[in-house]
């Protein structure tokens, strides 16, 4: 299954600077699906998972803007008590580190999406897989 | 008292000229004969020692550079054996290499005289309660104005730079009357004694006598107002000597210079022609009174020039107009020197960056901040916050250890530092 890549973009902390990024994903006609931006004073990382990584990305390398595509992971958990708590257990208990998260909510049914950066990947994948957390797929991801 | 040594700050111009002639002589030959660096120079051009015979022949000799210095590294240059140094002072150069001078006893003893006059021109006697807050160390501030408020007999607190709460403490308990500081920190005191609670009332200060930076007019007359003395400015720099090489007195209009020790030219920067007095341009410094470390026509890159009228004080010697500026891109942070270069070599060939920077100097209060902004070249780093952080890190470590102060490291994205076409503008002074 191929996974689900996010791209994140350095933001200097500074007028004007976040909005340039999301002009040009607008003029490209990218929707964003799910954004999470983490911050010091003087910069951030924007990460976000969009309906098109690929063309994302070289619309903002044209503009001079950094940006890279990671591969994460993205589950679906339900939008109740416990729901986010199961999912991380899982991890704990195969010894998998989580790096951050971030989440979304479903347009359409009680669910809510995760996701997430690890240090390993495929165990992880496995012990959702296992634990009967359901994995998204790219494609899935990015039309929802 | 009006003067420390009347006899060498009030000459006629006819006495200090056949003075400077005597020991211009004596310090050419002598400089010849024990230092190998300008030995090989004058060989090379084919002067010879007895070729000065007049002040202008000095012209004939060529100029020493700061790279000189670093050249020869670190005692090169000394026109004595190592047993006849007993101090060495170092100032940073444009590389990790200190530049380093060395000191006789006679130049310790020439040097505090100096200082004596110095403190003695900017209205201090021996009743002065002077608390020196210079930095002790390498540098030569500190030390030089120890020793000389020593040799006048003023009450010295060597207290230091630093732990301004407690300054302002001793300055209040033990009355002081005569500050030596930096303008920025003195400044920076007079904020203290204020969030303290005091008031200037509170104090015994009359002096501030300000070195080791530049400063402007406008701030001179805050930090009178705030400390209620009277501020005097003094010009030195560690490869002639250290402070003593000139000095304001009370009336605070130019500063003296102690031209019996030292023969000041200026020079067209460009053309390395001399100008007459009261052409700007840059300040050449001949030692004509040091056994250490001898400096021929050093070029000192500080712009200024000087006035030849008697001073209201009744000193007779030349003055020198505030620095104007510097023919380099030397900067000076809190005190301590910086070239743009120094960073440079810091950032060029570390993982992760682009070779482009930009250097933001602003005051804080009145403190100087240093930015240094950096330009990301690596996109692999937004994977992780703490590896992006680490590279702020590793950079803010190495500008500490290379320049001894602390600047703020700011990542910028790629390009967006301006990009010029000739050269590039590395600096942006705000202060």
């Amino acid at each position: 299954m191929e996974r689900v890549k996010q791209i994140s973009v350095f933001v200097e902390n500074a007028r004007g600077k976040l909005s340039k990024i999301t002009t040009a994903l607008a003029e490209g006609g990218i929707n964003i699906r799910a954004l999470s931006i983490a911050d010091t004073t003087d910069f951030g990382i924007l990460r976000m998972i969009v309906q098109d990584p690929e063309k994302a990305v070289a619309i903002l390398e044209k503009q001079d803007i950094m940006v890279k595509s990671t591969e994460v992971i993205v589950v679906e958990i339900n939008d109740e008590p416990s729901g986010l708590n199961k999912a991380l257990c899982l991890l704990r208990d195969n010894d998998v580190a989580l790096e951050y998260l971030y989440a979304f909510v479903s347009k359409k049914e009680n669910e809510a999406y995760v996701i997430m950066k690890t240090d390993n990947a495929d165990a992880a994948e496995k012990a959702f897989t296992n634990g009967g957390v359901r994995v998204l797929s790219a494609k899935e991801v990015y039309t929802l | 008292m009006q003067f420390y040594q009347e006899h060498l700050e009030c000459m006629t111009r006819q006495e200090m000229n056949a003075l400077q002639l005597e020991r211009l002589k004596e310090t050419v030959a002598y400089t010849y004969e024990n230092v190998p660096m300008y030995k090989k120079r004058f060989d090379e051009i084919g002067l010879k020692p007895s070729h000065i015979q007049t002040l202008s022949d000095l012209q004939k000799i060529p100029f020493t550079v700061k790279s000189d210095l670093r050249d020869n590294y670190p005692f090169g240059l000394f026109a004595v054996p190592m047993k006849k140094i007993v101090r060495v002072h170092a100032s940073s150069g444009t590389t990790g290499k200190p530049t380093v001078v060395g000191y006789t006893k006679r130049d310790l003893d020439v040097w505090s005289d100096l200082i004596a006059r110095l403190v003695v021109q900017a209205g201090g006697s021996d009743e002065d309660i002077a608390q020196i807050a210079f930095g002790y160390g390498l540098f030569t501030g500190a030390l030089g104005l120890h020793y000389g408020l020593e040799r006048l007999g003023s009450t010295i607190i060597p207290i230091s730079s630093g732990n301004s709460e407690k300054q302002v403490m001793l300055m209040k308990d033990f009355g002081t009357t005569l500050l030596v500081a930096t303008p920025s920190y003195a400044l920076h005191l007079s904020e203290v004694m204020e969030e303290m609670g005091y008031k200037k009332e509170d104090f015994k200060l009359r002096l501030a006598m300000l070195g080791s930076e530049g400063h402007t007019e406008e701030m001179r007359a805050v930090l009178e107002d705030k400390l209620g003395v009277l501020a005097t400015e003094n010009y030195g720099l560690s490869e002639v000597m250290g402070p003593g090489v000139a000095g304001e007195c009370i009336y605070k209009n130019g500063q003296h210079i102690a031209e019996d020790c030292f023969i000041y030219e200026i020079i067209d920067p460009k053309t390395g022609e001399v100008l007459p007095d009261g052409e700007t341009g840059e300040v050449v410094i001949t030692t004509i009174n040091k056994e250490g470390i001898p400096m021929l026509r050093y070029r000192t890159k500080d712009i200024s020039y000087l006035i030849d009228e008697r001073c209201q004080c009744g000193r007779t010697n030349r003055r020198m107009a505030k620095i104007q500026g510097r023919t380099d891109d030397m900067l000076i942070i809190r005190g301590v020197n910086v070239f743009p270069s120094q960073i440079e070599s810091v950032l060029v060939g570390m993982e992760h960056i682009a070779p482009h920077y930009q250097l933001i100097v602003t005051k804080k209060g009145y403190t100087d901040q240093l930015e240094v902004q950096v330009e990301l070249a690596d996109a692999t780093l937004l994977e992780s916050f703490t590896q992006l952080e680490m590279v702020e890190k590793n950079i803010k470590h190495k500008l500490q250890v290379v320049l001894g102060l602390s600047a703020k490291v700011k990542l910028m994205a790629p390009k967006s530092i301006p990009r010029t076409a000739g050269k590039a503008k590395r600096v942006i002074d705000q202060r």
